[in-house]
């Protein structure tokens, strides 16, 4: 193997593992701030045990989050040196802009946010806590305004080679930017709105915990209610920008070979694509149904990917199976919404065993779809590393295929590690349950305090 | 030209600024071991607890920044590099999370030699890192065209565990600051021989040197180098005497003073060999610089926004002020 397909492999790995965390922590942070904000207001004390709770499950992804993140931050320069150095006064910015506004923020009240409890008010600590659910998301608005880049690149010239930002700010918003940021962010607020919702499920089944871990599950349920219908709506629009901006990654996302001429395009609800004779086998379609919803029409036309040269087109089955799981996964969580509000209004939330067992099975998905998500938001780029410009294969370090080897190895033994105290940590932690004991430290006591209710 | 050498002393910053703050914290952990029960290790992981991140940050923005600012440094040094930096990053990896998971854990051995063992391969990846850097770099054509082992000499794994002494160093003294008893006691001790280590490394390195990088030598011996460079092996020697005066009498803050004076003797020294060079031995800033526009724009981002940076991490700094106490140990 060569040091461009190692180094993609160790991107993707490590992007894959990296992305798991920050998606929990930038909606796990929202839900606090909630949390929190209620404690203030209600000054009811099952709300400060429920954020002390919950706060450890965040503060473990944190960590994992912040440690491998770095990771990344490497890897342009170590394994994609060319595209770094030819993309560098556009692409660089953004990422020392999301360390400027973003990760000094989030790390620096973070400490106050775990430890400070003693030692700040509970105005300051509330600002802490909102302060870092502020940096975890302005984070994903200079990544993703990165990622969109690559994906629809402007604000620049091309000078022998080399691209020259021409607007700072044509460059952040760029075409696919509002779109990808919106998908990222509703993706964050969903995984992380349904994680809970899981895990309070769980321990209602087991009867432990009752009055806390409703709690817990309404608000998250509120949560989700807000984010899983809108992020249907925002993966059709950034489906609508894909369709005006990126032609070939369409095509390949719905398996779309022959250009329609005559008629509306199919949707292909299943298919075993075949990227050698350019067809799709077992295919199970529904008439019209992708013109309609790309082109807003029955008949409108879509280009297949035949008209793009095959050294010009992504791995088609791939990115068509990313693709449909996601959007799979997304139609799950907004059926689950639409029975939760059924069940709400009728009063029979708690109720229903295979409605709170349908949470806790459901409840890793966010993660599957987000990650799923990025597979089709970048294999479905390929072969481009700067789409339509710069090849992948031209962006990649001069350096021996030796070193990605290694680095490859202890990446996948490392993570190995770190994945399995991870989960089993995380595990051990909910297991405790939630502190009740622990007295509430003297600054943090309001007046009017009510009592813990179990 | 006034921008590209702004920005040379702002990375500079924000480099010794990462050096410092994350010095002191791998510091730490490279004296973990020495804790004689899981109280006083408590202790210890207790006086980074709340800062280690933001510390760490550093690094983040300095290597996003170095891409920004000057890329051609980022991705020649990044290519040429490979082994030392991936090292540095598995050290760090495996330091960040034991403080998480060590706190939740039933296995807090494994997390304690999980903590001790990143520390300090962070510290001596940085130190090849440097090492290697300072030895050169083959680069044709802006890009990096030497082999994969190039990074590896004596001189560079001699700078390596010169720096995991500088890093005990700063973290003995700042643990004096941060606690009392037998950990302060301890840490006293430790921080006379680091004094000494780092002494003799300081030394060995300022005869290897010139060796190992002949033009660096050669710059200092040039107009108006030559008036100033040997104010650093000076304030050095002051910093030095100072730094054993204050161990022995145990003034709490001023072994992490003069420890900084040490710091900046030698940073301030290399700095003034190096400069006006980006990638030794050919490649100068002005090469390396991005275009005009890019650092503008950075220039802009960070005036506005550091100050707040800064502000802000000096509130987290004194809110968390004084000896380590039970509220920041157990979270």
């Amino acid at each position: 193997m060569d040091t461009l397909l190692l180094s993609r492999i160790q991107f993707g790995l490590t992007t894959s593992f990296h992305i798991i965390f920050p998606t929990l922590t930038i909606g796990l942070a929202l839900f606090l701030v909630a949390v929190e904000f209620l404690w203030l207001r209600t000054r009811d004390e099952l709300y400060y045990r429920m954020y002390r709770f919950w706060v450890k499950i965040f503060a473990i992804h944190f960590a994992v989050g912040v440690v491998t993140g770095i990771a990344l931050a490497f890897q342009f320069g170590t394994n994609f040196a060319v595209f770094s150095q030819k993309v560098a006064n556009i692409i660089a910015p953004m990422l020392a802009y999301e360390s400027l506004t973003a990760f000094f923020l989030e790390a620096g009240f973070l400490g106050i946010m775990l430890f400070g409890w003693h030692r700040v008010p509970p105005a300051l600590h509330f600002m802490s806590t909102c302060l870092v659910a502020l940096g975890a998301s302005l984070s994903a608005f200079w990544i993703m305004a990165a990622n969109a880049w690559m994906q629809t690149p402007a604000g620049f010239e091309l000078v022998d080679g080399t691209y020259m930002l021409t607007s700072w700010w044509a460059a952040i918003f760029n075409p696919a930017f509002p779109t990808h940021l919106g998908h990222m962010l509703l993706a964050s607020y969903t995984t992380a709105a349904f994680a809970v919702t899981g895990i309070s499920a769980y321990y209602l089944i087991k009867g432990r915990e009752q009055a806390f871990f409703r709690r817990s599950l309404g608000l998250a349920l509120g949560m989700a209610a807000l984010a899983a219908p809108l992020q249907v709506l925002m993966g059709d629009l950034k489906g609508l920008s894909v369709a005006e901006h990126q032609p070939a990654k369409l095509a390949a996302m719905e398996a779309h070979w022959e250009t329609n001429t005559d008629k509306g395009a199919p949707f292909i609800v299943f298919a075993l694509p075949d990227n050698q004779n350019e067809r799709n086998r077992f295919e199970v379609r529904i008439p019209n149904l992708l013109s309609l919803l790309v082109t807003r029409s029955m008949d409108g036309q879509l280009t297949g990917l035949k008209a793009f040269p095959k050294e010009e087109r992504p791995n088609v089955p791939v990115t068509f199976w990313t693709f449909r799981i996601m959007v799979a996964i997304g139609f799950l969580f907004l059926g689950v919404m639409i029975w939760a509000a059924v069940l709400w209004w009728r009063r029979k939330l708690f109720d229903s065993p295979l409605f709170l067992k349908t949470l806790v099975a459901i409840q890793p998905l966010g993660f599957v779809a987000t990650i799923l998500g990025w597979l089709t938001a970048e294999i479905g780029r390929q072969p481009w590393v700067v789409y339509g410009l710069m090849r992948t294969s031209e962006g990649v370090s001069p350096i021996a295929a030796g070193n990605v080897v290694w680095s490859l190895l202890m990446f996948g033994l490392f993570f190995g590690v770190i994945g399995v105290a991870y989960f089993y940590y995380t595990i051990r932690t909910l297991e405790k349950g939630p502190d009740y004991e622990t007295p509430i430290p003297p600054i943090q006591r309001m007046a009017g305090m009510r009592a813990l209710n179990k | 030209m006034f921008l590209i050498n702004l920005w040379v002393c702002l990375v500079g910053v924000v480099v010794i600024l990462y050096v410092i703050l994350d010095g002191f914290s791998l510091g730490v952990g490279i004296l973990f071991p020495s804790a004689q029960n899981e109280k006083q290790r408590d202790v210890m992981m207790g006086s980074i607890g709340p800062v280690w991140d933001v510390n760490q940050t550093w690094i983040v923005f300095g290597a996003a920044g170095l891409f920004a600012t000057f890329p051609m440094i980022y991705t020649v040094l990044f290519s040429a590099l490979y082994v030392p930096l991936f090292t540095f990053l598995f050290g760090l990896i495996f330091r960040g999370v034991a403080f998480e998971f060590r706190a939740n854990s039933p296995h807090k051995t494994a997390w304690n030699r999980a903590f001790f063992g990143g520390s300090i391969v962070a510290a001596f990846g940085q130190g090849v890192t440097l090492g290697a850097y300072v030895s050169g770099i083959k680069v044709q054509d802006g890009a990096f065209a030497g082999g994969a082992f190039d990074w590896l000499s004596p001189f560079s794994i001699m700078v390596g565990m010169a720096l995991i002494a500088g890093y005990t160093l700063l973290g003995a003294s700042y643990l004096i600051i941060k606690t009392t008893g037998e950990v302060q006691k301890r840490a006293y001790q430790q921080a006379w021989i680091a004094a000494w280590a780092v002494a003799a490394f300081m030394l060995i390195v300022s005869i290897w040197t010139p060796f190992s990088a002949p033009d660096i030598m050669a710059r200092w011996w040039t107009e108006p180098r030559i008036y100033f460079v040997w104010l650093f092996p000076v304030l050095g020697a002051v910093g030095f005497a100072l730094l054993l005066q204050s161990i022995r009498q145990q003034v709490e803050r001023k072994p992490f003073i003069f420890t900084l004076v040490l710091f900046f003797s030698a940073y301030l020294g290399l700095q003034s060999g190096v400069y006006p060079y980006a990638v030794l031995p050919d490649i100068t800033i002005f090469d390396a610089a991005a275009q005009p526009k890019t650092q503008m724009v950075m220039l802009i981002g960070a005036l506005v926004v550091l100050p707040f940076v800064l502000g802000y991490t000096i509130y987290c700094y004194w809110v968390f002020r004084g000896k380590v106490t039970d509220d920041i140990i157990y979270h």
